[in-house]
């Protein structure tokens, strides 16, 4: 076996590994990297700063994955030197390592421009998963914040450092941000969208020094003028990592020079990514260096065919709002070049094409990056657009959505992050019988990045598998349009706490009755009532806490546990019944008394004189508990369902959910009070319940599915609060456990749950008990209204003087 | 044109930001809302089966009715679906010294079919 040891373990370096072991090979593969972490996606460091992803989240290859596929892994191990006559590789532990092939995949480092105290503490880059853990762990609440760089990865670092609470000013040396991807128009635009987030942007400014007596204090620019920090980040550009290919007398320039194939001047080292030079050009975004690792791998492996020609440059801006995309060149000194342009101020879009005979040469795209793929599609064919030309900035409707995919050639790539093609995927889905796209992501990578390709692989999916199972991923609606899942990570991941928060960030602001009730349920579950409550957003029957009826009165349900109740609670139901005119008193659907009738202005009255809590039948939350008289009266009883029932009623009452949830407990399968068309239900049998759960009896008839079987009581309550828990934190808003359980299914449902492992289960009950100690009975509001005008009516100020005047 | 007659109705804070609140002047019943910068008055009356359109939702500078979701346009009156042929009658509103002022007097109707003209 012939050895093969790379260097570097990063996303160029591990990516080509990957293309080489999905050929025939020979090789014993070394990797040395000096980070300590496994293979992470680099790209998404922007988003573990933002809170959006979690350190594991970006992990591309875990350390199983070297395991299984016979590589060495030396983490945390440098290459110092290379030695090309002995044909070894000497680490920082002065280890030796023979080698037959190397792959330099070093990287890049931070550029550091020449200001003077750079050295000073808090004075950091962002390159790294340590450095983005250094930077999290330093940005605190209202510290002042300056990022040294207005490119894509400085914008990307302040916008992070702000959602961690920083105030944030980007500082850069040139007239407009992101002069490499935007002309001066876009430029501008992107500004004030930087600046309508609250970041502040100083530019031209060149800095001159870093202020501070050790620490960092602030900066000074060359025109004298100081602004304060407490915290630097510099973003000022990239520099190859090429000393170790400089010291082992390789040809170096920029980078390390490469030829078509990725060899370096020595026929035996191979070099790939950011430390690379081809054909005079150096790289600093992974589309090309996936290619490179291809190209790389079929040469190393001895199947050299395809050469690697350079790719024109893409670039796009991973700041959720702040749609930025340029690809090609976007230079217009070139003559016979033809302008087409659209911008719409207002609405912050900027839209600009470059031409030369008919063909496109560069594009930008501010504000609605929606026809990207079109345009990389273009410049990568350089397709004629003479037929296309009344067509250039706006598409015509498709007729068919699923055209886009249908219409690419197999070449076409799909994937840019990964260098996923088309027939790949095709291959793959009729190879391995792929059917979602996780599956795919995990065969082939595609859409596992940036994710900006997750719709084509979807509808790839949808043309090619045979049993595609779609992962619905609702979006919540036009005013906030993201998913539930990407709501939930947003929300915690930014500590989001009010409903107009969510919206003025992620929506256009004003919200609707769609979504202002189901983010105020979202900011309630997760921050366990520790988010600004705001009952404009709720619907009324939220703020007064009755069922509006038609003519605008209002019904009151009290609890009722079990459906069982007293003489002396039915003589107070009687008594206010008649004392406030109710208009009807009902046996309800529920086991419970429904108050029908009452005004807005007499609830407090009414649940006062009632004594009782809060049926919670106007919202969605906990309703009840039917229960049978079970072992106490029947003869056929074999469990206490009474009890049973009403304990748990008692434990989950005045809890909210996703949509309401409504229980039963029966004391043998005779099923008398219906448990098994409930939310919830528990069904006793003889030494056993069974748990049942995702029942209904409403618009759909769903006999429930069996979450488990246990022995005692005490198990079967602990198995409704885990699937309730799970419901709570897991549906989307007003998705009822009949489709809930028919979505995830019974397994998923069974393995998260009851299934799972007792740390897990712990954490969901603690997690419950955590909502249940500051859950209130809504009803207690009669003593302590949220707003003095919650109940009471208003009456004008004017007609009460004219009253006055005429007595 | 009839005269202005301004009938001061409740402090600003009575009316919390993005709520509505009812008020009857003479035999009017109508709804004010706080739109965070101003206020506005219409009718309370939903003119598809008379929803209380004071505790609806508001989105914007609409309302939505609490009963069966018509959609209404706090400035026009319109309700905003073109498609829907109904409106409800808007009230000039001012806020002076902390003061909400209506003038029912001055109610302002848009007919819809005047709208798609
Ligand atoms: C009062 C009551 C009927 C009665 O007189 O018995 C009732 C009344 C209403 N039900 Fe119900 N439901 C009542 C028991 C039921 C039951 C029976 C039960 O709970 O065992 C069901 C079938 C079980 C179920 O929920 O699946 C039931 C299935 C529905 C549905 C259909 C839900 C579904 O997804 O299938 C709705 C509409 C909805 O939620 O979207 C609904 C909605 C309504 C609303 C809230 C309509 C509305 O949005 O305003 C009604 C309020 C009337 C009012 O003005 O107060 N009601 N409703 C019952 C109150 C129970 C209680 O004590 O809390
Ligand atoms: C925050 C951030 C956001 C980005 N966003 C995007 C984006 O949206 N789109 C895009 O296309 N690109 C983006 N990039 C750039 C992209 O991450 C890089 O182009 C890509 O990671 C380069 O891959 P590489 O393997 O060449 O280098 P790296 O991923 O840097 O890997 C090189 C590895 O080699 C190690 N190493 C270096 N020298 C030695 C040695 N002597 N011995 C052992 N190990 C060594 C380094 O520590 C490093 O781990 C972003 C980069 C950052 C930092
Ligand atoms: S079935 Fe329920 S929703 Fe329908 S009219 Fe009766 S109470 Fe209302
Ligand atoms: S009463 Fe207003 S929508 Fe029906």
């Amino acid at each position: 076996m012939k050895k093969l040891v790379v260097v570097g373990n990063g996303m160029a370096g591990v990516a080509c590994v990957e293309h080489i072991l999905q050929q025939p090979h020979e090789f014993d593969i070394t990797i040395f990297g000096d980070e300590t972490h496994a293979n992470y996606n680099r790209i998404l460091l922007s988003m573990v700063l933002a809170g959006e992803k979690s350190a594991e989240d970006i992990v591309l290859n875990d350390v199983e994955w070297y395991r299984s596929n016979g590589i060495q892994a030396r983490l945390g191990v440098r290459i110092e030197q290379i030695d090309r006559s002995e044909r070894v590789a000497i680490d920082s532990e002065g280890c030796a390592t023979r080698f037959d092939k190397l792959i330099l995949a070093t990287g890049s480092s931070a550029f550091i421009p020449p200001i003077a105290g750079v050295d000073k503490k808090n004075v950091h880059v962002f390159r790294t998963l340590d450095d983005a853990r250094e930077l999290i762990a330093k940005a605190r609440q209202g510290s002042k914040a300056v990022v040294i760089g207005g490119g894509l990865l400085g914008l990307e670092a302040a916008r992070g450092l702000q959602l961690r609470g920083c105030e944030v000013s980007v500082v850069h040396l040139m007239d407009t941000l992101m002069e490499r991807q935007l002309d001066a128009t876009g430029g501008g635009f992107l500004q004030r969208k930087i600046e309508s987030l609250g970041i502040r942007v100083f530019l031209p400014k060149h800095t001159q020094a870093l202020l501070g007596n050790g620490r960092v204090e602030g900066l000074r620019f060359a025109s004298g003028e100081e602004i304060d920090a407490e915290l630097v980040v510099i973003a000022a550009g990239i520099k190859p990592n090429v000393e170790l290919g400089r010291k082992a007398g390789l040809e170096v320039r920029r980078g390390i020079v490469v030829n078509d194939y990725m060899q370096t001047s020595d026929p035996d080292i191979f070099a790939v990514g950011e430390c690379t030079e081809h054909r005079g050009q150096t790289f600093g975004l992974v589309a090309p260096l996936m290619e490179q690792g291809q190209v790389l791998a079929a040469a190393i492996t001895g199947n050299a065919g395809r050469v690697f020609t350079g790719t024109a440059p893409a670039a796009k801006l991973k700041i959720m709002g702040v749609e930025i995309f340029s690809a090609g060149s976007i230079d217009e000194s070139e003559p016979g070049l033809e302008t087409v342009r659209y911008e719409d101020p207002a609405l912050g879009i900027y839209k600009k094409l470059l031409l030369k005979d008919n063909r496109l040469r560069g594009v930008i795209l501010v504000g609605d990056t929606s026809d990207e793929r079109r345009y990389t599609q273009w410049l990568r064919d350089d397709t004629d657009l003479a037929p296309h030309r009344k067509h250039l900035l706006f598409p015509p409707p498709a007729a068919d959505a699923g055209l886009e995919v249908a219409e690419m050639p197999d070449s076409e790539v799909i994937c840019g992050c990964n260098g996923v093609r088309k027939g790949a995927i095709i291959q793959a889905i009729h190879q391995h019988g792929i059917k979602t796209l996780d599956q795919l992501k995990e065969r082939t990578r595609a859409s596992s990045s940036c994710g900006s390709c997750t719709g084509l692989c979807q509808q790839l999916l949808r043309a090619v598998a045979p049993e595609f199972q779609e992962k619905t991923r609702t979006t919540l609606c036009a005013c906030v349009p993201f998913s539930y899942e990407q709501l939930r990570e947003i929300v915690r991941g930014q500590q989001l706490k009010s409903v107009q928060e969510v919206l003025n960030v992620y929506g256009n602001r004003k919200g609707c009755e769609v979504c202002k009730p189901a983010l105020s349920y979202m900011l309630d579950m997760i921050w366990c009532g520790g988010h600004d409550e705001d009952r404009s957003a709720r619907f009324i029957n939220d703020r007064v806490h009755a069922n509006i009826q038609k003519d605008g009165s209002f019904s009151v349900v009290p609890r009722m546990r079990g459906g069982v109740t007293s003489p002396a609670e039915l003589r107070r139901i009687a008594d206010v019944a008649e004392k406030y005119n109710v208009r009807m008193v009902k046996v309800t659907g529920s086991q419970r008394i429904d108050l029908l009738g009452v005004k807005k202005a007499d609830l407090p009255r009414v649940w006062a004189d009632l004594g009782m809590p809060s049926g919670q039948a106007y919202t969605k939350g906990v309703r009840m508990v039917k229960t049978c008289v079970g072992t106490e009266f029947c003869r056929f009883g074999v469990q206490d369902s009474t009890r049973a029932g009403i304990e748990l009623e008692r434990r989950l009452e005045n809890l909210f959910t996703p949509h309401k949830v409504k229980m039963g407990a029966v004391g043998c399968p005779r099923n008398c009070a219906e448990a098994t068309v409930k939310d919830i239900g528990m069904v006793g049998q003889e030494g056993s319940w069974q748990v049942v759960v995702g029942g209904a009896a409403g618009k759909s008839v769903r006999k429930a599915d069996l979450l488990i079987t246990v022995e005692t009581t005490a198990e079967a309550l602990e198995a409704c609060e885990l699937f309730f828990q799970y419901y709570r934190e897991n549906a989307n808003y007003l998705e009822r456990t009949y489709d809930f359980v028919e979505r995830l299914g019974i397994e998923t449902i069974r393995k998260a749950t009851v299934y799972a492992p007792e740390t897990e289960k712990n954490w969901l009950l603690e997690r419950l008990q955590r909502s249940k100690a500051i859950a209130k009975d809504a009803w207690m509001e009669r003593d302590a209204p949220v707003h003095p005008t919650q109940f009471v009516p208003i009456h004008a100020i004017g007609q009460m003087e004219t009253l006055e005047a005429k007595r | 044109m009839s005269e202005s007659n301004w009938t001061p109705i409740t402090r600003t804070e009575n009316i919390p930001a993005h709520e509505g609140r009812s008020v009857q002047i003479g035999g009017l019943e109508l709804a004010i809302f706080n739109l965070g910068d101003r206020f506005v008055t219409i009718e309370n009356q939903c003119p598809h089966k008379g929803g209380p359109l004071c505790d609806g939702i508001v989105s914007g500078a609409e309302v939505v009715c609490p009963l069966h979701g018509w959609r209404f346009d706090l400035n026009t009156g319109l309700a905003v679906r073109a498609s829907l042929a109904a409106c409800v009658t808007t009230f000039p509103t001012r806020v002076a010294d902390g003061i909400v002022l209506v003038d029912a007097g001055r109610g302002r109707r848009i007919e819809p079919e005047a709208a798609v003209a």
